[in-house]
């Protein structure tokens, strides 16, 4: 098999890469895992988010405002591509606050990020009664919400489906069930898997989320990434009942109500705690009262793939020349860039964006 | 929190017998379940119903009183209406009951859910209208009431029990629509030597089938291409056999191939589970005693495979037996010496199961449904779409699940699950146990937001 | 149109309840699932996804087919008993935000 791409991890992120690089004329092969295994695109929240990001580094609150603001295109291309909605809807999110100092404490945050931006970084503060307005359910201990208009949230289970489809629609090869044991380097990489695949390829993207860490020093890569557990649960199929998204809940297109999230660092456990749901439910109660009569239908636990300061890691093999590792957090919000500037980089075109800061180098 | 050296979960057959027995030895019972009053789906009501409608149910359902009488123990502690949504290996579980949300914790867990019927997607079987055959019989147990114009339409000899019970009650089924075939008999008869040691099912069922025939209801067997019609409700079914194309208008369509192990629970607690290919369904692994992978975590009655009810109370006893001997309150001899008689009665019990298995296999039809059939019925996913998603690289069904929402419904994978792992592992010719099973969480059964909020530590 | 259950012993003490804003007669404590059956009411609940009409399947609280709105909370109703008072609004349709 020969491919101009190798790309190892079908989840969000490999997917968002391997869409982009087909887009361009790029051969690829994605190798996937199989049924089990700690999928972070099966289990995340959904959001397409820019508040609270790159309160430390401005150039990660930019990367992610430049995908926020490339995400309508990229699910209408990946839409008409597929036929799959996407269930795009950026129309601002809110941060929540049950505490005036809270609130004054991320609003003070908020506008020095706002400064380094230069301005572009439209929030607004809203007291209780204004935020009644917008969310009639809101309770009376919420003092009051940031609205971020950058801010909004999409079907990420759709998202992965649609990549999925749209990589093989656009001839990209996807094999699944594998698991990568080996990358041997001669004329351009040769990646081998336990069934005794090999994939030929000229150039290799690890992908993996946490599978990174392992795989990593195979290609000449830290990969320090580790897993912190988010508990999520979605209550039953609701009424209207949420209008904009928070970081604590939101009501799903096809109507259930999803509440997140804990963080948790206990490793490799993507179980569930009554400990966490509880507490994610007298959250989730206190915002929006109705929710105590909603049922909750399901919950899950799901590892979120984090690098020592959150931020996500772009770097080219300083032993291996091209094989690069991607890996993030937040593989929803950034699948556009990803899909639509990301090659750029791969492919060293003049275009390609300037990612020097998210070099895992930052953590020597 | 309610303290208990063992818990139970499930108040049938294996449930009831196993609180007597561990309640004799001396241990603190206990013993959740969903249903007000003990007795499990096979036994449902028998406390009330026995005494006014024994005749019409038999003698079957009537001995379950004298079990349910066992549960007056002072160390037996029976709540009812208990809906248990989370248990954890370390001897916590969760219930809700009277709209409160409430913790247990035990020494020792005994899982005694029982069976789910098989589900059988069929063409217009989520019709209002539509049931399982035992649901015709809870209603008929629990209530006293019998649908009129009904269709039983499967294979299995509860089939014959419930037209039987209907026949009693003055209201015979219009039909039995049956999809096993004289070949499929002919085939478990290799099966009868062994089956001869359970006799007493087999005259049974003859002796249905004879009461079925002096009713004169209509029997229909070797069907295939069964639907169910109707606009709104089910109205007729329709199905073909040696003689051709055939429709039943009806009101009722009862449903029923057989039963599954209930395995939601034991899936929570990522037990191990294993293939079970003559019953083609999953099952935890337990050893002799019923004793799961996780040491404190015991499992009896159907949900560790089917056996029956008969049978449910002797692994129930088992198990209890084994439990007592972890905490101390019965000597391994006593506990080997006690167990010697159940074990020789099982063995009789379980005879007659291949020969029952193999005479009424599962409806083909049902098992590799049409791609226009319903296969998921909370997210209301066809089985077209299951094969779609396995053609963009699905290899299990926690991938079709994320992919189209099918299993993710309010009853979790109950009446799915097993049909998309056959879909799966019939796509990619994978045996079902690499093909697997949807990952099961908490909550076992929806639990409010409100009742959760309760239990946070403030 | 003629319900398709028959009751075997339509006796006993009945109380009333309220469904869909109408006052119903039923046995005290009776299972509810199996009293709205005998009393005629089909289909019990229209799905929040497409809609489509459905009543009881198993009747054992596995399949969340007799789904009815209780006091703003969705209940099976086959894990019900009958109550004086119990107010009940049969779930209608979809339910896309």
């Amino acid at each position: 098999m020969e491919s101009d791409y190798a790309i190892i991890g079908g989840g969000v992120v490999g997917l968002s890469v391997a869409w982009g690089l087909l887009r361009r004329g790029r051969s690829v092969t994605v190798i996937d895992g199989d049924d089990a295994g700690p999928r972070a695109s099966r289990g995340n929240f959904g959001l397409v988010w820019v508040q609270s990001k790159g309160m430390k580094q401005p150039r990660y609150a930019q990367w992610s405002q430049t995908s926020a603001a490339l995400w309508r295109g990229f699910a209408g291309e990946l839409g008409d591509q597929t036929g799959i909605d996407l269930g795009l809807r950026q129309d601002g999110g809110y941060d929540l606050h049950f505490s005036e100092e809270t609130l004054a404490e991320t609003v003070a945050k908020y506008d020095v990020l706002k400064r380094e931006l230069g301005g572009d970084y439209p929030f607004e503060v809203l007291g209780h009664n204004a935020l009644r307005k917008e969310e009639p359910h809101i309770g009376p201990k919420v003092v009051g919400a940031i609205l971020h208009r950058q801010d909004g949230h999409a079907n990420p289970l759709r998202l992965l489906q649609a990549l999925a489809d749209g990589v093989r629609r656009a001839g990209g090869r996807v094999l699944t069930g594998r698991k990568v044991v080996a990358v041997d380097r001669g004329d351009g990489f040769a990646v081998a898997c336990a069934d005794g695949t090999r994939i030929r390829a000229d150039r290799v993207v690890l992908s993996a989320g946490l599978g990174a860490a392992q795989l990593g020093p195979l290609l000449g890569f830290r990969a320090p990434v580790r897993p912190q557990r988010g508990q999520v649960l979605i209550t039953e199929k609701l009424p209207p009942l949420i209008n904009r998204p928070s970081l604590i809940a939101r009501q799903v297109n096809e109507g259930g109500i999803q509440i997140g999230a804990t963080n948790e660092e206990v490793g490799l456990d993507d179980g569930v705690t009554r400990k966490g749901l509880a507490q994610l439910a007298q959250e989730a109660v206190m915002a929006y009262p109705a929710l105590a009569r909603a049922q909750m239908v399901r919950s899950w636990g799901a590892l979120r793939v984090l690098s020592p300061d959150g931020l996500p890691i772009y770097q080219e093999s300083p032993t291996h020349p091209g094989a690069y590792l991607v890996t993030c957090h937040s593989g929803i919000t950034l699948a556009a860039v990803h899909a639509l500037r990301l090659p750029d980089w791969l492919e060293r075109t003049p275009e390609a964006p300037d990612l020097e800061v998210f070099n895992e180098t930052r953590f020597s | 929190m309610h303290e208990a050296e063992l818990i139970i979960l499930g108040a049938g057959p294996a449930g009831m017998a196993a609180a007597a027995r561990a309640a004799g030895f001396g241990l603190s019972v206990l013993l959740l379940d969903e249903q007000p009053r003990p007795g499990g789906q096979i036994w449902r009501e028998v406390g009330r119903a026995g005494p006014l409608r024994g005749d019409l149910l038999g003698r079957d359902y009537t001995d379950g009183a004298r079990h349910v009488d066992r549960l007056d123990h002072p160390g037996i502690s029976h709540l009812g209406g208990a809906s248990v949504w989370q248990v954890d290996p370390a001897g916590e579980v969760a219930f809700t009951r009277n709209g409160a949300a409430q913790v247990a914790r035990g020494r020792r867990i005994l899982l005694a859910n029982g069976a789910l019927e098989r589900p059988m997607p069929l063409p217009g079987w989520t019709l209002p209208g539509v049931m399982t055959a035992g649901a015709a019989q809870i209603l008929l147990k629990a209530s006293g009431i019998v649908a009129e114009r009904a269709v039983l339409v499967g294979a299995g000899p509860l089939i014959y029990l419930v037209a039987a019970q209907m026949v009693r009650a003055g209201t015979p089924p219009l039909a039995l629509v049956e999809t096993q075939t004289l070949g499929d008999v002919l085939r478990a008869a290799r099966h009868l030597p062994r089956a001869l040691a359970g006799m007493g099912y087999l005259l049974k069922g003859l002796g249905l089938l004879r009461e079925l025939r002096r009713a004169g209801v209509a029997r229909f067997t070797g069907a295939t291409s069964i639907a169910i019609e109707g606009t709104g409700r089910a109205e007729a079914v329709t199905f073909t056999t040696g003689n051709g194309p055939q429709r039943i208008a009806c009101d009722t369509v009862l449903l029923h191939h057989g039963v599954v192990p209930n395995t939601q629970a034991s899936r929570s607690m990522d037990l191990p589970h294993e293939w079970d290919d003559a019953q083609r369904s999953f099952r935890p692994v337990v050893d002799a005693w019923g004793r799961s992978a996780e040491p404190c975590v015991f499992i009896a009655g159907d949900g560790a495979g089917i056996a029956g009810a008969k049978a449910a109370t002797l692994t129930g006893q088992l198990s209890a037996l084994a439990i007592a001997h972890d905490l101390g309150a019965l000597p391994e001899a006593d506990r080997d010496l006690a167990a010697r008689p159940l074990r020789a009665k099982l063995a009789l019990e379980t005879a007659a199961r291949p020969f029952l298995d193999r005479a009424y296999p599962p409806c083909a039809q049902a098992l590799a449904p049409a791609d226009e059939t319903i296969i998921c019925r909370c997210e209301e996913v066809t089985a077209g779409t299951i094969r779609h998603q396995a053609a963009l690289g699905c290899l299990g069904p926690n991938q079709t699940k994320s992919f189209c929402r099918a299993g993710m419904g309010p009853c979790q994978g109950r009446y799915c699950g097993l049909t998309v792992t056959e879909l799966l592992s019939a796509c990619h010719g994978r045996p079902q146990q690499a093909t697997g099973a949807y990952r099961i969480r908490a909550p076992l059964k929806p639990v409010t937001l409100g009742e959760l909020a309760n239990l946070a530590e403030s | 149109m003629k319900p398709a259950f028959r009751d075997l012993a339509p006796d006993g003490p009945r109380v009333i309840l309220r469904i869909d804003g109408h006052d119903m007669a039923m046995r005290d404590g009776a299972n509810l699932a199996a009293e709205m059956l005998a009393a005629g009411i089909m289909p019990f609940r229209q799905t929040p996804v497409s809609g489509a009409p459905r009543g009881p399947f198993c009747m054992m609280g596995a399949c969340f087919d007799c789904l009815v709105e209780i006091e703003g909370t969705t209940r099976q109703a086959c894990l019900m008993e009958v109550t004086a008072g119990l107010d009940i609004t049969l779930p209608k349709g979809r339910r896309d935000a």
